[in-house]
């Protein structure tokens, strides 16, 4: 069965939304009812049918809007998708990731023919039909990682791996929770983490590079982060912060329900072959609380998750604002009972 | 828990390539392509020998393009702890075997303007593999390649073929010395050096490079290390509650395993620090022989990677 395609916005009207499929299917990030910092790394491997973890790259209803959405924050700032020039290797490496699991994993929407270096690509939904030979990049019209990443969902970054660290090298980053490729571009692993508060002093990154310096080809692994936003906009960049940093402001407890958004990160890192480089994806998912609380378990965990969030953490996150707000308005729904384990609906 | 991601590999070809050396193909027993990798990388070979399970890294050496097989060489060596013997004695076409992904701990540092690449006889391996990459990328590079002897020169003719006056050839027994003071001094800024031979030639090698000014971030080298011997000792297993004893021949890692306790690796050489193990206690002296810690956690006596290190000493507890 095909995915059908929604038509909507996250910008000017907001038209976004999330069928009663998306919501049972969104990766809720609490599975416990109180808030932990944890490295939370997991092996990527295929989960349950109809989860988001189910394929390697996920696709969903909202991919056409999104990537309608990303082609108008490139031609606004073109400055979101910058490559060094060392990392055109691991560019061909995406590119192929991306490719051959969107083509297995989807064989209704995307089709990929391979005769050696003779490829032949369909994407059905974006009406896209392309003839090139891999590895040269004047066969294609933008280059390898801008051309397939026009095409998949999600932000991603190529860390080029040298000296004992990892390096932001080059990448594709236009819904962004708060952060720039162009302010973090050749940035070491420490260097871009920096702003992160309190894991630092429990030696949380250095414990996290030394395990990535050691990913394994075929063994890619997964992470879960999370944020909130106000209205469903996946471009909340600092580039664009004079549009969206006064809507913090628009929260009423009578709106809450509509624009408060949880903002789950679907992280993946895999490493690739050729350049040895590793990929870093994060796939972001939106969620208002009014979706959430049509599910009883998540309407009880998420205030209780909530209130125990230490308030370094909220000001990072850019929710302190609205947080108690929030709260108030989910607390109404959360009857008290206890919740099960782990992170799903019931 | 280890997840495995291991290939099934049947050995499709042998063929004696030089004195001593070997070169064997593998092509995975299910029919399907190898993943590719990128010039540099080994993948450790696991050979069931007896009752005993040996696990050597060895550079992948044929195209990383190529998916159809994967080739690794192997030299006998006097002092073999049975690894490179069982590989020439016993692996014949036909013979099955497992191997690990693809592993890079000498990857090509793509900001380079030129690569400069420095071999000593079977150091010679990884380079076939980066030449390969390195010209399919259009990057400039030459190779040096020093060996005891011509009949030692494995892949020499093949290296001419290809690559012309880009490689340069030294044999000892001809009294011919790669000239490393001169061809360092001369190398344009931006150059990287990559350097994989025997110990004393890396020592070498590095040193002169720093001497010449060289910096350290422009210097790559691979070492493979095989675990030294030394007078057997026990280890105290703390979390899984077993007491194991360490062999003579054996490393720390290889009786772990013997024990059926599941303890992380990757490059089994002392050179990626996944095997990085908290020492509980040691009644003995370790000793350090890997290239992965500093010497601040060498002396600190509260890590050890068990692959290559052990103890002077009777017993030692280890958090595993």
């Amino acid at each position: 069965m095909g995915l059908i395609f929604k038509n909507e916005t996250y910008r000017d009207d907001f038209t976004f939304s999330n069928s009663r499929e998306a919501v049972w299917r969104f990766p809720f990030p609490f599975h416990e009812d109180k808030y932990m910092y944890v490295v939370n790394i997991e092996p990527h491997v295929p989960g349950p049918k109809g989860t988001a973890y189910e394929f390697p790259i996920d696709i969903d209803e909202h991919y056409v809007s999104d990537m309608r959405d990303r082609a108008l924050v490139l031609q606004e700032d073109p400055l979101r998708c910058q490559s060094l020039p060392h990392m055109i290797t691991a560019e061909w490496d995406l590119f192929e990731l991306l490719m051959t699991s969107m083509a297995n994993d989807y064989p209704e929407h995307f089709t990929l023919t391979r005769d050696g270096d003779r490829w032949h690509w369909i994407n059905r939904p974006m009406n896209i039909e392309q003839e090139f030979i891999f590895g040269d990049v004047a066969t294609l019209p933008y280059r390898p990682m801008e051309y397939i990443t026009r095409q998949c969902q999600g932000d991603f970054c190529l860390l080029d791996q040298r000296d004992g660290n990892l390096w932001m090298d080059s990448g594709i980053v236009s819904s962004q929770a708060d952060w720039s490729l162009d302010f973090d571009i050749g940035m070491s692993f420490m260097e871009w983490h920096a702003p992160v508060p309190l894991a630092h002093e429990r030696g949380v990154f250095d414990r996290a590079l030394k395990f990535l310096l050691n990913l394994q080809q075929g063994r890619p692994v997964r992470r879960l982060n999370w944020t909130m936003t106000i209205n469903p906009r996946l471009d909340t960049s600092p580039e664009n912060y004079h549009k969206w940093g006064v809507d913090r402001t628009t929260v009423t407890p009578q709106n809450v329900g509509e624009k408060v958004h949880l903002r789950v990160e679907l992280q993946g890192l895999w490493r690739l072959p050729r350049s040895n480089a590793i990929v870093f994806s994060i796939r972001a998912y939106m969620i208002n609380m009014d979706d959430i609380a049509t599910v009883p378990k998540w309407r009880r965990r998420l205030p209780r998750v909530l209130k125990t969030l230490p308030p370094e953490i909220a000001a990072y996150k850019g929710l302190t604002r609205y947080q108690q707000m929030t709260i108030d308005w989910l607390s109404k729904f959360d009857d008290g009972a206890p919740t099960s384990p782990g992170c799903g609906p019931e | 828990m280890t997840i495995s991601t291991d290939i099934r590999v049947r050995v499709a070809d042998v063929e004696t390539v030089a004195t001593d050396v070997k070169r064997f193909r593998f092509v995975a027993l299910d029919g399907s392509p190898m993943p590719d990798f990128s010039g540099g990388a080994h993948t450790v070979v696991t050979m069931p020998d007896g009752d005993h399970v040996r696990r050597n890294p060895y550079s992948l050496m044929g195209s990383p393009f190529d998916g159809s097989s994967y080739q690794i060489s192997v030299l006998r060596t006097q002092t073999s702890r049975g690894g490179s013997h069982y590989m020439h004695d016993h692996v014949r076409r036909g013979s099955e075997l497992q191997i690990s992904q693809p592993l890079n701990l000498f990857p090509i540092d793509r900001r380079a303007r030129r690569h400069f690449l420095i071999a000593g006889g079977i150091g010679i391996t990884p380079f076939l593999a980066m030449a390969i990459q390195l010209e399919r990328e259009a990057q400039p590079f030459e190779l040096h390649y020093a060996m005891r002897a011509q009949s030692r020169g494995a892949y020499l003719n093949q290296l001419r073929e290809r690559y012309g006056h880009r490689v340069h050839t030294y044999f000892d027994d001809a009294g011919q010395q790669l000239p490393l003071q001169r061809l360092l001094n001369g190398q344009p800024l931006g150059t990287h050096l990559y350097v994989c031979g025997p110990a004393a030639m890396i020592d070498w090698v590095l040193k002169s490079a720093r001497d010449a000014g060289w910096p350290d971030q422009n210097v790559h080298h691979e070492r493979f290390l095989a675990p030294p011997g030394g007078k057997p000792f026990t280890i105290e297993l703390a979390r899984s509650k077993k007491s194991i004893t360490v062999g003579e021949h054996q490393s720390m890692l290889e009786a772990v395993e013997a024990a059926g306790v599941d303890a992380p690796y990757l490059c089994r050489g002392g050179a990626c620090g996944q095997c990085e193990t908290n020492v509980t206690s040691c009644n003995g002296k370790l000793i350090h022989n890997d290239h992965y810690l500093v010497d601040e956690d060498k002396a600190s006596g509260k890590k050890i990677m068990i692959c290559v290190s052990r103890i002077a000493g009777s017993s030692i507890v280890l958090d595993l």
